[in-house]
């Protein structure tokens, strides 16, 4: 979205401080509104003229919607750490830990207690990390690389020592865990939405379907992942400990002067975070699936953390990045025509960044956008479909892309991934 | 030069390892002991299994691109650059030099040249990408480098195909490039007797890199203005370093490095690259590049130590105990090191200043531990 709308990537411009207030909410809801719509539109446009009906088919975007849960809540993990000063690059192995824990307490005593674990595993990874990183100020990206390693060997380990020979499970993997976690639906909606999609007509079958999508079939942890957007936001904008939380990531100093305990702040803060990559890992192994499996993860940690960095370390763009992804890796792995047709919603998405950018006489940007934007049109027209191992890449080079047209315009909290330690400003 | 070798000093980073080790070792007894094996018998199996003839080789073949891998990661952290991708680099340095390798009908020394010089230029263009984004673009190249090994990844998928650049690999369901002829091979060194097998013959360039790397940054106006650009950056600027041309050329130089860390099992041993060239190896140089504390000769032993516990954990599985308690050991060791590290320099800078204290005749203990640590 933020690709649509470049004037609501930044709540805070550069100069001008954020107007709390009536007036500024609702100008944010108005603009999420119109973008919201703006990029239904394109999506209809873009059916329309590629014939690709899965695009905006209730399957596809069910999909995409548990595809980004994994992703999303390892970049929420990734805010309340970087939002708090400490770089988290070990979400992967707390992830990973996360799997382990849900199959191993999941085939035991049910899906909810493999949920508890799997958060539990990995508020102990966050617990390692804000050790290393706030006791003993190591650099963080090597405390997180060390807890990866450490992470994929402990779960490796365990799972030789205690899967092996269960009923059901090998070295490599859980005994499945029972019974289903189960779901949720918005009650007495389906069969009007889905009669709606059937039509195909221009925007309204389009909205029928992401809505069928998005609100039938839950399962709970979806529910739950997506719930955790809100509260973040709350406890993080709204609250005093939230307040204190940042005032840690933007000048430890500065809070520590106010009588803010710095270290108790930071290690919370990476505690949930870890806890919250746990249930990323949950999503994996109890709703994509229903055991743990050696490579589950598969690298989202790390798409997490640039999620978070693409929606510029806060929830709402964050949850946009997410369904990005999500978004791409449904329609990958649902093949056919559609993520061709992805490339000329790229294209468009491009080309229009690019005449943004040349109204505001951003020259350079705006022809490399424009270029480029010209050049996946080029390809969309000669092209009869995308090489199925090509289009894994698409989120990546997108998010470089992003990065590299508007990482101007991102912002980490200033004091991320810098040591502190208790009177240093004295 | 007294800085340089006073005993104490050395001791004390001697220290830091010794310590991480001992107490990465204690957390595996621990672990051993927890999940009901016998933490004696471990270690002595892995001790027999390393002091056969045919392990070491495998020892110092290991450690061969280990030490490339490390070295790799270390031009980068001298920087304050954080390569993870080396990973990226390297596969698809190692996949475009095989497949140059297996179709150019050159001579053989040319053929090998070229197949080194290929893949040095596509490691170096490939991070090249994250040091001009960081360069010009302010893009963080630990995010950057995060999706070019994932895009290298899928791009090796794409190119591994039949029909593309994968022929069948004879005998088997593998594919793989077409195989470097006979004469473009570089054959093994019999460096230990009886072992059966060779060392890799490509050593002789993992030991120049090490050579390179060490007189580059010690001898070399380029490496000492990239030794001040890691240390402060304003106090480079200040002395007229052209920081954002010192970006590129160091993430271009940690990439060439990159792109050869495939290159000995390449040009030694398999000759094509297919689905099964080793992977990951970009990962583990930057927990011995940590190991070694970035120097030439502390990257080689922790390069060696890393092979060790690979190779020699191998034969646990024969005898029912998970060999992934060395991932354990490694990472506890990553983590202990570093932390080790910091607590040494803690020490260190406390006693500096009790020293400096007792030069001036002033107050023996210094005023504030907790001073010294902005970095």
């Amino acid at each position: 979205m933020s690709v649509v709308t470049p004037t609501t990537v930044s709540p805070v411009p550069a100069g001008r401080p954020p107007r709390p207030g009536a007036g500024n909410v609702r100008r944010t809801t108005i603009t999420i509104a119109l973008a919201v719509v703006g990029l239904i539109l394109l999506l209809s446009v873009v059916r329309k003229l590629s014939g690709a009906t899965d695009l905006t088919a209730a399957g596809a975007i069910s999909a995409a919607l548990a595809l980004a849960v994994p992703i999303a809540m390892a970049g929420l993990g990734g805010l309340w750490s970087e939002r708090a000063g400490v770089v988290n690059i070990g979400l992967e192995g707390m992830m990973i830990l996360g799997t382990w824990g849900a199959g191993w307490a999941g085939y035991q005593w049910g899906p909810w207690a493999g949920l508890v674990a799997a958060v539990i595993f990995g508020a102990v990874g966050g617990l390692l990390h804000a050790i290393a990183t706030v006791v003993f100020t190591v650099d963080h990206i090597v405390s997180g690389v060390a807890i990866n390693i450490l992470a994929l060997g402990a779960t490796q380990y365990l799972s030789k020592a205690l899967f092996e020979g269960t009923e059901g499970g090998s070295t490599k993997q859980s005994p499945p865990v029972h019974p289903d976690m189960g779901g949720f639906s918005v009650p007495g909606i389906r069969d009007p939405l889905a009669s709606i999609e059937k039509h195909g007509w221009f925007f309204v079958s389009d909205v029928a379907g992401i809505l069928r999508g998005l609100l039938t079939n839950l399962s709970w942890i979806t529910l739950i992942a997506i719930l955790l957007f809100p509260l973040t936001y709350w406890v993080l904008w709204r609250t005093a400990f939230g307040l204190r939380l940042r005032s840690c990531g933007e000048s430890p100093v500065a809070a520590e002067s106010l009588g803010i305990n710095v270290y108790r702040t930071k290690i919370i803060a990476v505690v949930v975070s870890g806890g919250l990559s746990g249930v990323g890992g949950a999503a994996l192994a109890l709703a994509a699936s229903n055991f743990y499996q050696e490579g589950q993860t598969g690298g989202r940690g790390y798409i997490g953390l640039a999620a978070m960095i693409f929606g510029n370390w806060r929830t709402g763009m964050l949850a946009a990045g997410s369904a990005l992804f999500g978004f791409s890796d449904a329609l990958q792995l649902r093949g056919g025509g559609s993520v061709h047709a992805l490339l000329l919603l790229v294209a468009i998405i491009v080309i229009l960044v690019g005449l943004w950018q040349l109204y505001r006489r951003r020259v350079v940007q705006g022809l490399i956008a424009l270029l480029s934007g010209v050049a996946v049109l080029a390809y969309y027209l000669v092209s009869d479909q995308v090489p199925g191992e090509l289009t894994g890449a698409l989120p990546y080079v997108t998010t470089l892309l992003v990065l590299a047209l508007a990482s101007q315009r991102l912002r980490m909290p200033a004091a991320d991934g810098l040591p502190y330690r208790r009177g240093q400003g004295s | 030069m007294k800085g340089r070798l006073d005993p104490r000093r050395i001791g004390l980073s001697l220290v830091a390892p010794v310590l991480a080790l001992v107490f990465a070792a204690v957390i595996a007894v621990v672990v051993l002991v927890v999940s009901g094996y016998s933490p004696k018998s471990t270690i002595t199996q892995m001790l027999d299994y390393s002091a056969q003839p045919r392990t070491q080789v495998l020892i110092i073949n290991t450690a061969t691109y280990y030490y490339l891998s490390a070295v790799a990661v270390a031009i980068g952290f001298k920087m304050n650059l954080f390569n993870i991708g080396v990973d990226g680099q390297y596969r698809l340095a190692a996949l475009v030099a095989a497949a140059v390798g297996g179709n150019v009908a050159l001579p053989g020394p040319v053929n090998i040249v070229l197949m080194i010089l290929v893949a040095m230029a596509v490691g170096a263009m490939w991070s090249g990408i994250a040091g001009v984004l960081r360069a010009w673009r302010g893009v963080s190249e630990v995010i950057s480098t995060i999706m070019l090994n994932a895009i290298s990844t899928a791009i090796i998928a794409y190119l591994l195909r039949p029909g593309r650049l994968a022929v069948q690999t004879q005998g088997s369901n593998n594919i793989g490039t077409k195989p470097i002829p006979e004469s473009g091979r570089v054959g093994g060194i019999s460096l230990i007797p009886d072992a059966g097998m060779k060392v890799f013959g490509l050593i002789v360039v993992a030991v120049l890199v090490g050579v390179g790397y060490s007189v580059l940054l010690n001898r070399t106006v380029f490496g000492f203005d990239l030794r001040a650009t890691g240390g402060s950056q304003t106090a480079a600027v200040a002395s007229g370093v052209d920081v954002k041309r010192m970006l590129v050329v160091a993430m271009l130089l940690s990439g060439a490095v990159a792109g050869l860390v495939g290159m000995p099992q390449l040009i030694g041993q398999s000759y094509s690259y297919s689905l099964d060239f080793p992977t990951g190896l970009g990962f583990t140089g930057i927990a011995i590049a940590l190991l070694g504390r970035n120097h030439p000769v502390g990257i080689a032993f922790g390069a060696l130590l890393w092979a060790f516990l690979d190779q020699s954990s191998q034969i646990l599985d024969l005898e029912g105990v998970p060999k992934e308690i060395v991932t354990i050991i490694q990472g506890a060791t990553v983590l202990s090191v570093v932390i080790a590290y910091e607590l040494v320099r803690r020490y260190r800078l406390v006693a500096e200043q009790r020293n400096v204290g007792k030069a001036l005749g002033e107050t023996a203990e210094p005023p504030a531990v907790t001073t010294g640590a902005p970095a």
